[in-house]
């Protein structure tokens, strides 16, 4: 049978083939050979480039490894009742909402009760760090493009660009020039996760009404007086809605970046599906939404107690 | 502070990438549908000059698109002439730098907004002294300044709301207050008054008025109204298409429209409430006694008094209490019925 199928196809080929010159049926590839010899030159290129700069690449990656490690410490040495009381005080500072405190309290204990609290705990470290960083690079970067509609056009593309490509792509030029490990996972992390902080950022600002702005500059303020007492806080539920996705994102990436070396619960679903572990797999999962949902529920409700004065109800 | 007069002089504002490559052009004739149609650039102000006196209301008036926010917006420089000078003082507006220029609407301007535009993370008392934390005030003198004149707008008890939390009328009182916390000597109202009701729009300009009594600033107000622009303004300026076509007092707008678009504009008015005694009177004829009016009152009210008296002539007596005419109730009724025209000689009365 796969004989009969695999002659008809070939039958067909040569069918539609037989009509054409040869360089317009099949494409006319450069040799092996060639592509062998260009890739070599590159990434020999490349990792040269790499080898030269690595002090200076060492000196840049430290400090987050210092505050990465740190932070996992703290998350995972620290007794979990004492973990779990700071979250859910953190939750309803936010949120002020018991539903949601309650909701992050028995989701956390689930997660423990399925032996999940460590990974748990390594994960939470490490969205917490990228995130942190990415609204601290993304907040200035969004001022900058807010303020130049020139900076907005060179920005754009490379926003676009970035969040076209698929995430397993940024793993590539990472695992390349930082290696395999926690740091490079977390500098994927944050690559994929600050476009939206980036760009919600400018948008925010670009929104801020036109008549108070100008009432700002007719009381005599400076640039650096309207971007602090009107233009951030008006656009701060935007941001917050930036700093939402972000979250969202780096939760999504840490699991993908398991693959160049994070741990935590990624690296667990990453073996599920590798070893077919189906109970495995499914308990992680719930274990990543769970923290998802408390994260996007928790800063989703903060962004509208945030937006509670700007509502215009009075004409 | 010594209130001064604001002069604007020989201002012109075209909007567009190249609007001083048009001046001569815009000096020699050309309209502003030419220009807007054979260089796409719009013809913001021609050729304004407005003497705005110290210490009074001068009131800008004109429909929609006709360039009064343009032309207010000139003063604090909030648009940059494209030709022409805004004095103050002695200083050029159009010639100050950055920093004078942020000195300048520190302390010299305040302006009130036609949707208010106030900071809605802000309280009722913060939104008031924005002026001053900007200029550097410590709270604690702030905080004092604003909550007088929270008090003088009427706002007491509401220092800890939020804007949104406040009716219109009760939004542009904060607005006023604001401007008034700034201490400046030039307050600028750009349709202050055009987004709230009927009712409470003569409420606010009563507030105004009793608060400019007082106050003395040089006030520039813009209105599309023509009787409010009667009942705030000391002197009146008519604006189209960027144009002055007409300035003077209410009374001689109304006694004199100088063509027919303000002549239109005129005829719905209560000219009992705009033209004053002094204006209709006939010279003395007999012995000044019986009741007195003076040569200010409006005729409304003149007409009142004397209905209240049961007199139907009047002394009318200027302002140190000398007898200059005679009034009666035939003349008031005449002169607020009859078209213009008729009563432009008596002008000279002024
Ligand atoms: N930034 C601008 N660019 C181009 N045209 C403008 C601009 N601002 C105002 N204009 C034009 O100038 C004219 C006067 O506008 P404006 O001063 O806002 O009128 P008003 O306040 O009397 O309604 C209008 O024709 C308007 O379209
Ligand atoms: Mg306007």
């Amino acid at each position: 049978m796969p004989n009969r199928d695999h002659k008809t196809n070939k039958g067909n080929l040569m069918a539609s083939c037989s009509l054409l010159p040869n360089l317009l049926c099949s494409f006319p590839a450069m040799s092996d050979q060639y592509i062998r010899d260009a890739r070599k030159v590159i990434d020999e290129g490349f990792k040269g480039l790499v080898r030269e700069y690595v002090g200076v690449i060492d000196t840049v990656v430290q400090p987050l490894q210092w505050f990465l490690n740190y932070l996992e410490k703290v998350f995972t040495n620290s007794p979990w009742v004492l973990v779990l009381a700071v979250m859910m005080l953190i939750v309803y500072l936010t949120s002020r909402s018991v539903r949601i405190t309650v909701g992050t309290g028995v989701g956390m204990v689930l997660i423990g009760v399925i032996g999940l609290w460590n990974d748990t705990m390594i994960t939470l470290a490490i969205t917490t760090v990228a995130t942190l960083i990415a609204i601290l690079i993304g907040i200035p970067i969004g001022i900058l493009m807010a303020r130049s509609d020139r900076m907005q056009n060179a920005i754009n593309p490379v926003l676009d660009v970035m969040q076209t490509l698929p995430s397993f792509v940024y793993l590539i030029p990472v695992v390349v020039i930082f290696g395999i490990g926690k740091v490079p996972g977390l500098i994927a992390v944050v690559i994929y996760a600050v476009p939206p902080m980036i760009r919600l950022t400018n948008l925010g600002i670009r929104l801020v009404d036109k008549e108070v702005l100008e009432a700002a500059d007719a009381f005599g303020s400076s640039p650096g007086q309207k971007l602090w007492n009107v233009q951030m806080p008006l656009a701060l539920p935007t941001i917050m809605a930036g700093i939402n996705q972000t979250i969202m994102m780096s939760l999504a990436m840490v699991v993908v970046a398991s693959m160049v070396g994070v741990g935590g619960l990624g690296k667990n679903t990453l073996q599920a599906i590798n070893n077919q572990f189906f109970t495995f797999g499914f308990m992680n999962g719930f274990a990543l939404v769970a923290i998802a949902i408390i994260f996007d529920r928790a800063s989703q409700a903060f962004g509208k107690r945030l937006q509670k004065h700007s509502e215009v109800v009075h004409g | 502070m010594a209130s001064h007069g604001i002069e604007i002089k020989n201002l012109y504002k075209i909007f567009g990438p190249r609007g001083r490559d048009y001046i001569e052009a815009v000096q020699a004739g050309l309209s502003k549908a030419e220009l807007n149609e054979k260089h796409g650039h719009v013809l913001g102000l021609k050729n304004i000059n407005i003497s705005m006196p110290a210490g009074g209301i001068t009131v800008v008036m004109g429909l929609s698109g006709s360039g009064k926010s343009t032309l207010i917006r000139h003063i604090n420089r909030l648009i940059e002439p494209t030709f022409g000078e805004v004095v103050y003082d002695g200083l050029d507006i159009c010639a100050m730098t950055e920093n004078g220029l942020r000195e300048f609407r520190r302390h010299r301007t305040a302006m009130v907004f036609q949707k208010f535009a106030l900071l809605p993370h802000r309280t009722v008392l913060e939104n008031t002294v924005y002026g001053l934390d900007i200029q550097g005030v410590s709270r604690d003198e702030s905080a004092k300044r604003g909550r007088y004149w929270i008090e003088r707008v009427g706002l007491t008890g509401f220092e800890n709301h939020y804007p949104n939390q406040l009716s219109g009328g009760m939004q542009q009182r904060v607005g006023l207050a604001r401007a008034l916390t700034n201490d400046a000597d030039i307050l600028l109202m750009d349709e202050a008054y055009s987004a709230l009701d009927p009712l409470i729009r003569v409420d606010m300009q009563s507030v105004l008025l009793d608060l400019q009594a007082e106050l003395k600033k040089t006030v520039v107000f813009i209105t599309h109204d023509l009787d409010e622009a009667l009942r705030l303004g000391d002197k009146i300026a008519v604006l189209r298409d960027g144009e002055v076509i007409q300035q003077g007092t209410g009374q001689e707008i109304v006694l004199a429209p100088a063509d027919d678009y303000i002549t239109a504009f005129v005829k719905e008015v209560n000219r009992g409430r705009v033209i004053q005694a002094g204006t209709v009177m006939r010279p003395l004829d007999g012995p000044a006694d019986g009741m007195r009016v003076a040569n200010t009152t409006t005729l409304e009210s003149a007409a009142k008094d004397m209905c209240d008296a049961g007199q139907s002539r009047a002394v009318v007596v200027d302002a140190e209490g000398a007898p200059v005419g005679v009034l009666d109730l035939h003349a008031i009724v005449s002169a607020m019925v009859t078209p213009a025209k008729t009563e432009v000689p008596k002008l000279a009365a002024e």
